[in-house]
């Protein structure tokens, strides 16, 4: 099973509820934890392991052969997002424009454009008893997330193959990459917060998974700040609201250390339970 | 000398959007506002712009396969690299969540089947907001990519009205991230105001946003945001700061009136019960004053 953990603002506590959700599941059951924010993953901050895997990625863009090519001008043409040009008789490839559909490669008629491979990023694995954790991150100067993140996904079937639990850190937003992060998922949890930007973006989020087509649910973070907006608009979509982890500053301390919360914050390893729960209740309606 | 002056985090939920509709309520007359956060926009929940003039943007394409025509051959299936195009009872049909548009399909589909249709990835507006300034910003609909496109054209019709008004500053929310929006947003700034917090993300964000940041060279400053909350934390922020020579604007303490001011659509300065507002009018002082040093 595939939890994706997303919202549509940054911020409201997606990173902090997937951390303790897995590691609190991981106490009773194999778990993996896969952080997709691969602009900012953060994960890892909050969790210990051993690292057992690392790796570069790479994302295939095209190379110029200058010896084979005849200036023919047909990769410029065939190319939508304006990544190829040529200055007199030279042609440029500009890497960070390239989405990698190898169409002027596989155009090309004299194979003048090999596709090679370019670093994106790099994927992390680490262990800690039955909790596995990958965290994948973009290098500054790369624009494209999504690459990665599909790439970071085939890494996470590859080696987990059997009905793992699996939780997902999305980015935040409602664009590509959070469409590439859960689109693979069997459920999603949205986490907000019950203020004036957390419904705005709360909405933009569920007609993004709605758009999808995914079953999902909501937990409200900082539950107590703000106003009962968010509840009132949940109840008129009948979307469930599955936990509320309360609003205090203890919370905001230990999240600031880097510390998880459900082994001191009872409140908060009751809404961990109650999500539990709610997820075991799937698994078994999925299972029959 | 117009100057544009662009607020960004990293870690989304610092206060950025906040302080930045703060600072246009305080830049008055003055200021043009753009929120290029078009991904997650919250601006206007604080500035209240009225429905001003609004139009469509267009960015890439998607691919659209004709039915009568398609013979089902399957050649557009074999090439494309995102898999996004599936058969549904036996049709071939383009996933348009999944195509980017590169249009590789369309050119070796054996009977024309398929077209580049332009993409509408949502709209962009300009708007009179509360304080009479202008504000452009867009709205992006729900799984388009940004591109940064969208970011750039909020960006460029802010500058617009900027020179034809005679503003002296363009203040701008940001896109989150290290990616394609925020590189957009930061292109042509005259100073960037990072907002963190002493938390172990918002650390690791800064630096990592702050890495891009340098790459363009741009001269920048920091405002903490709940700097009480882990007195260890904010100090090795202020440490980051010094060694890279990024301004401390201020610190701004733990404080809820953010989010009460916000529940009644008002800004921290707008916000009489609070005693953080003077703190913020401080810091965009301290803002003003040190874009006219750099000068």
């Amino acid at each position: 099973m595939k939890i994706a953990i997303a919202s549509g603002k940054g911020g409201t506590g997606k990173t902090t509820l997937a951390t303790n959700l897995s590691s609190y599941f991981a106490e009773t059951k194999q778990t993996v934890l896969v952080d997709l924010d691969v602009e900012e993953p953060n994960s890892k901050l909050f969790l210990q392991g051993d690292l057992i895997h690392h790796e570069e990625k790479y994302k295939m863009i095209p190379e110029w052969d200058p010896t084979s090519c005849t200036l023919c001008g047909l990769c410029r043409k065939v190319c939508n997002f304006n990544a190829i040009t040529q200055i007199l008789d030279e042609i440029m490839v500009f890497p960070e424009l390239c989405h990698g559909c190898y169409a002027c490669s596989e155009l090309c008629p004299v194979g003048a454009l090999p596709m090679k491979p370019k670093k994106m990023g790099v994927l992390t694995h680490y262990k800690n008893r039955d909790l596995s954790f990958i965290e994948s991150k973009l290098d500054i100067g790369e624009e494209q997330a999504v690459p990665l993140i599909a790439q970071t996904l085939e890494y996470v079937d590859r080696v987990f193959p059997g009905d793992i639990l699996k939780i997902f850190d999305s980015p935040p937003g409602t664009s590509c990459p959070v469409i590439e992060a859960t689109k693979s998922a069997d459920f999603i949890i949205l986490v907000t917060e019950p203020t004036p930007f957390g419904l705005h973006d709360l909405t933009l989020a569920v007609e993004t998974i709605r758009e999808i087509g995914k079953p999902f649910a909501v937990v409200i973070n900082r539950f107590g700040i703000g106003d009962n907006k968010v509840e009132q608009y949940c109840h008129k979509e009948k979307i469930p609201i599955i936990a509320k982890i309360p609003n205090q500053r203890k919370i905001a301390e230990l999240y600031s250390e880097g510390k998880l919360l459900f082994r001191e914050i009872p409140e908060v390893r009751s809404a961990l339970e109650a999500i539990m729960e709610y997820i075991d209740t799937l698994y078994l309606r999925r299972a029959t | 000398m117009m100057k544009e002056i662009v607020i960004i985090s990293g870690k989304g939920g610092t206060g950025k959007t906040s302080l930045t509709a703060s600072f246009a309520v305080l830049g008055g007359q003055d200021i043009v506002a753009a929120d290029c956060d078009v991904d997650a926009a919250d601006m206007h929940l604080l500035l209240q712009p009225d429905q001003g003039r609004s139009e469509e943007f267009f960015s890439g394409q998607l691919a659209e396969i004709d039915p009568d025509i398609c013979t089902q051959c399957g050649a557009c299936v074999t090439i494309c690299r995102y898999n996004a195009i599936s058969v549904i009872d036996g049709k071939h049909q383009v996933k348009p969540l999944d195509c980017e548009g590169c249009g590789y399909c369309a050119r070796i589909c054996p009977v024309n089947a398929i077209s580049n249709i332009d993409n509408n990835v949502g709209q962009w507006l300009i708007s009179e907001i509360k304080t009479g300034s202008k504000m452009v910003h867009a709205s992006m609909k729900v799984g388009a990519e940004n591109s940064g496109k969208l970011v750039a054209k909020v960006k460029k019709e802010a500058n617009i009205i900027a020179q034809n008004e005679n503003k002296s500053f363009i203040i701008v929310d940001g896109s989150p991230g290290v990616g394609c929006p925020v590189v957009s947003s930061l292109s042509g700034a005259d100073y960037v105001v990072f907002v963190t917090e002493p938390t172990v993300s918002g650390l690791h964000d800064l630096k990592r946003v702050f890495e891009l940041v340098d790459k363009f060279k741009i001269p920048s400053g920091c405002i903490i945001n709940k700097a009480d909350l882990n007195n260890d934390k904010n100090d090795e922020i202020r440490t980051f700061l010094n060694d890279m020579r990024i301004d401390h604007i201020i610190d701004l303490p733990y404080d809820e009136s953010f989010t009460k001011a916000m529940t009644q659509g008002k800004t921290i300065v707008e916000y009489a019960k609070s005693e953080i507002g003077s703190i913020v009018e401080k810091s965009w002082n301290m803002i003003k004053k040190r874009i006219i040093e750099l000068n």
